[in-house]
């Protein structure tokens, strides 16, 4: 009825997040010394920064809650005038929106987050494999 | 059959990510993650409403089958026009602006 606005809360607070993390990065000090300089620019092509983690989730959160959104639109749930949620203009179908929010939307930015999670750690994984050329060398 | 489409779109968005990645001129990445992210959400309500229907749940009535399927072409609509507006507004190519300058 209304499951969509549970990862729609989560994608608002994530998307804060990575613009605040975005911007605390680009403020961190640099290195002047042009070899130091040479290093840490090495070390950053080999990783992924976590505000750009954090954009992958807003994306999957934003994508999935707008297109589920949709489907709500399409079943009559969303309506484009007050209260916008059919069920909540009666407190029975109210009653039944927010225990389906409750289940259905917080499973829904669990299991997107989960996902997100192993996306991470495989992403994490990666960067760290030695490159195919380097191994076969070895 | 809404969950089916939605997921046969993220796969073939991967397929074609994948096969242009590192570079991303099209924003296809967006697309994948978008299809993934109602993929995902879909399983969802696909887990909830089987807990609820058991077997039944396999054998939906073929007017509803239709409507879903019309429902789930219409979501795969709906992301490519976001994906097209999210193109044509950050404009990676710089085609949009080149077009927008170009001489009379």
């Amino acid at each position: 009825m209304a499951c969509f606005l549970v990862p729609t809360a989560e994608a608002v607070i994530v998307t804060v997040a990575a613009q605040i993390i975005k911007s605390n990065e680009k403020k961190a000090p640099t290195l002047n010394d042009s070899v130091a300089g040479a290093i840490a620019d090495a070390v950053d092509e080999t990783k992924v920064t976590l505000s750009r983690k954090l954009m992958w989730l807003a994306r999957m959160l934003w994508g999935g809650a707008l297109l589920l959104a949709f489907e709500h639109v399409w079943h009559g749930e969303v309506v484009p005038w007050f209260p916008f949620l059919t069920a909540a203009s009666d407190p029975t179908d109210a009653a039944v929106m927010l225990h389906e929010m409750s289940t259905i939307g917080v499973s829904m930015a669990v299991l997107v987050t989960a996902v997100w999670i192993c996306m991470v750690l495989a992403a994490n994984a990666i960067t760290k494999r030695a490159p195919k050329h380097a191994s076969a060398a070895v | 059959m809404t969950l089916l489409i939605t997921v046969t779109a993220a796969i073939i968005c991967t397929i074609i990510w994948y096969k242009k990645a590192p570079k991303d001129e099209m924003k296809v990445g967006i697309l994948c993650i978008m299809y993934w992210g109602a993929s995902i959400m879909w399983l969802v309500d696909a887990i909830f409403e089987y807990a609820e229907l058991k077997a039944e749940f396999f054998t939906p009535a073929v007017e509803d089958m239709v409507n879903d399927s019309y429902l789930g072409f219409s979501v795969v609509a709906l992301g490519l026009i976001v994906w097209l507006i999210i193109l044509l507004i950050k404009d990676p190519k710089g085609k949009v602006k080149a077009a927008l300058l170009k001489k009379q």
